[in-house]
């Protein structure tokens, strides 16, 4: 649907789809099995029942198999988590301010803005700070989100692989406007983002020195 | 006067529960009897009053959601709806409903006891909860409007919000005691009252995933309490428990939360388990595959279900351990879960099945609880758990496991267990096509969620985008269709208690557990005599008995 927008497409729908597929392959296994025995053992088919008190095999087969298995998806999900929180060091910071019910970007040389404006290929660290209740930064194109808590500063770190731009959202319930609380991160190459930030700087001094 | 005349020269013996008159008669007779039976059919007076409110809120949710803006209500009552809707259907429905409702009528006749341990608490345990029930919808009702906080109100803005918190709060932590009373009262009454023989792998699965309900409800719920409690203290003195402005932490209040609201979701899920544990072998008219094992699963639901609590929080910036630790674990909780539905598969295996209105139900668990676990472990993954959380794949998930679990457990146990509680059968045809537009219905609403959640739709919003749309519209139209299934299933049962054909024989379902021995409706007293026990709940020993003249023949 959004095709490799960030760095974290990938692996994060790897591995869903490698969860889903085992989480399909096990409900058709015991649907269908549910549905062959209520049509093969039938009462007006099978008068009789056969009592079977269990068996300790096929207990410890049904065991530990699927603990394999949800281990395995452990793994993926750990491995995959601590790429998203270690950020490289040259990452680019940005802060973030949640508030009921908007988002605003302040950026290193004091530049502030309503849109996120982010360089393509450079890795981005946002510091995520909330000026009243629990928010939830969140860009779905991007497979990211991170509470936004005040007293507290999150950070989430991202690289953006394609140009174009993508919907924020307040993914934590925050009050009556909460899902009015919209954003954009905008995706330029990195010499029209080098352009924007510096016309930005000189708009925001021109409008401080009159 | 003949009639109580009898009731006192035999003690109740051979009078039904219904038709017994003690010292007081008529509604006091209802409103101040201990009989445990009358106190489950009190609860379940209560649980289905409350549960058509929540149904009704939930419906007014979907219409208002058929277009992106706004189609019904505007935002602030969108808000309350949601909160109310979550607070009814998890505190005063789904909690409640199995162990107050068949826990209180059967558990006593299951083990072979008269009634509960404590008959007064179990009484005072209704009014506790009607109370607090009662104070939910007056917070409807009241100027100040309904808390807007969502069902799990969080910090901060449940402490700056200006609704009527600290009503709900209040009620929340008044039921909270009710929960607590009746999983002491379980577990007092499994510990000491069992029939002679009875021992404990004698008992009823049933009886054994109350016996883990119990023990987390006495263990967590005062958690919960005393967390609304100083939510109450924060609003009122601003002492900064949680408070960021006053140097609190509101991420002590999610941790504190879902310490008890995880395992809550093991004190909804374990008793309808159980419900299913008594069904599948009843009508496939065997022994139950893997006995021991379903019943040792609820214990280790009980211990692990407790331990997984901040995965809850995989987004909230917690340590890199504690996403470790609590990911791990909640992968670990899915075994015992998985271990039930196969054993319950492998007991269909060389049945002789009949597909009565209690086993589509009970078939029906299976598929739809298996979605909502397997959806759950979707979301233990923590990179996953990032981008799913807080979306309404979540949503669709506790859909899945709560209302597919333990609201089609609860149709099953209806299904299975009223014709016995009033002696009259419903009409079985009505039954099944009921449950197919239920069934249905449920789907249709609900898998949508999924789908909206992996697009990246935000849960509790009013407004959305408009590429949500579609499945916000199939979702609606999904409501409608399980709004009158569940319709048809009710009417069908509440007729069937006035007008349903009578019922004399103790076992209606051929079943082998105590409460088909005794008879139906049952006395006041359950057994004139306490039995005794030599067998297992489910020997069916009939099929051997087959088994043999065929050998011999």
């Amino acid at each position: 649907m959004f095709a490799d927008a960030s760095n974290f497409v990938l692996p994060v729908d790897n591995t869903f789809i490698f969860i889903v597929i085992i989480c399909v392959f096990f409900l058709v296994l015991i649907t269908g099995m549910m549905i062959t025995f209520v049509i093969k053992y039938n009462s007006k088919k099978n008068k009789k029942a056969k009592n079977i008190h269990g068996s300790v095999p096929l207990e410890i087969t049904w065991t530990v198999i699927p603990t394999i298995l949800v281990m395995v998806m452990f793994y993926f999900g750990w491995t995959g988590y601590k790429s998203m929180t270690d950020a490289p060091k040259d990452s680019m910071a940005v802060d973030v301010y949640a508030q009921m019910w908007s988002w605003s970007y302040k950026y290193a040389n004091g530049v502030e803005s309503d849109t996120l404006f982010v360089p393509l290929n450079k890795p981005v660290k946002v510091l995520l700070h909330s000026r009243d209740v629990d928010h939830s930064f969140y860009v779905p194109a991007f497979r990211i989100k991170k509470d936004v808590i005040p007293n507290r500063t999150n950070t989430e770190w991202f690289l953006p692989t394609r140009v174009g731009s993508y919907d924020v959202l307040c993914a934590e319930y925050c009050g009556l406007r909460h899902s009015y609380m919209y954003s954009t991160v905008v995706v330029l190459p990195e010499d029209q983002y080098n352009k924007w930030i510096a016309d930005k700087q000189a708009q925001d001094n021109d409008a401080a020195t009159p | 006067m003949a009639s109580e005349t009898l009731t006192l020269h035999n003690n109740g013996h051979e009078v039904s529960y219904l038709d017994y008159q003690g010292k007081h008669k008529g509604l006091l007779g209802w409103l101040l009897s201990t009989d445990h039976k009358r106190i489950g059919i009190l609860y379940m007076i209560g649980v289905l009053s409350f549960f058509a409110v929540g149904v009704t809120l939930g419906f007014l949710i979907r219409l208002e959601l058929l277009t992106p803006q706004g189609t019904i209500v505007g935002p602030q009552a969108y808000n309350e709806f949601f909160t109310v809707h979550g607070i009814i259907m998890i505190f005063i429905v789904v909690i409640p409903v199995i162990p107050a409702v068949f826990g209180n009528f059967f558990l006593p006749i299951m083990l072979g006891a008269k009634d509960v341990a404590f008959p007064r608490i179990n009484l005072l345990t209704w009014y506790l909860y009607i109370i607090g029930g009662v104070l939910i919808l007056l917070s409807l009702v009241l100027p100040g409007g309904a808390a807007d906080t969502g069902w799990t109100f969080y910090v901060p803005y449940s402490v700056r919000t200006g609704t009527n918190m600290i009503f709900t709060l209040t009620a929340v932590f008044i039921i909270g005691f009710s929960s607590i009373l009746t999983g002491l009262n379980f577990l007092t009454t499994i510990h000491r009252m069992r029939a002679p023989g009875m021992d404990w792998f004698k008992m009823p699965l049933f009886a054994w995933s109350l016996y883990a309900t119990s023990w987390i409800q006495v263990i967590v719920t005062p958690i919960v309490g005393i967390t609304l409690l100083m939510v109450i203290v924060e609003r009122v003195f601003h002492v900064g428990i949680f408070d960021p402005t006053l140097g609190g932490d509101p991420l002590l209040f999610q941790h504190m939360f879902w310490m008890y609201s995880h395992p809550a979701v093991y004190i909804i899920i374990v008793p309808a388990m159980g419900v299913i544990s008594e069904i599948i072998p009843v009508f496939s008219q065997r022994t139950i595959f893997g006995y021991k094992f379903i019943a040792y699963s609820s214990l280790g639901i009980a211990v692990f279900g407790s331990l997984v609590w901040a995965h809850h929080m995989f987004a909230t910036g917690m340590s890199d351990t504690a996403e470790f630790v609590f990911s791990l674990l909640t992968f670990l909780v899915a075994i015992p879960s998985a271990i039930k539905v196969f054993n319950w598969t492998a007991t269909l295996y060389k049945g002789s099945i009949k597909l009565e209105a209690p086993m589509l139900y009970a078939l029906a668990f299976i598929f739809l609880f298996s979605i909502g676990g397997l959806t759950g472990i979707i979301q233990g993954a923590l990179n996953v758990d990032l981008y799913l959380t807080d979306t309404y794949f979540i949503v669709g998930h506790i859909h899945y496991v709560v209302f597919g679990g333990t609201g089609f457990g609860l149709f099953a146990a209806l299904h299975y267990w009223l014709p016995k509680m009033f002696g009259r059968m419903y009409n079985k045809k009505v039954a099944k096509v009921a449950f197919w537009i239920v069934f249905i219905g449920f789907n249709v609403l609900y898998f949508p969620f999924f789908i909206l959640g992996w697009m990246g739709m935000p849960r509790r919003s009013y407004h959305y985008l408009p590429q949500f749309q579609l499945y916000h519209v199939i979702a609606t139209v999904g409501s409608w269709i399980l709004v009158l299934g569940l319709l048809i299933m009710m009417v069908n049962l509440l007729v069937s208690l006035i007008k349903g054909k009578k019922i004399t024989e103790n076992n209606i379902w051929g079943g082998e557990t105590l409460e088909w021995k005794v008879s139906t409706p049952p006395t006041v007293e359950n057994f004139e005599e306490i039995p005794e026990v030599f067998d297992g709940p489910y020997e069916y020993k009939q099929n051997e008995y087959a088994s043999m003249e065929e050998e011999v023949k």
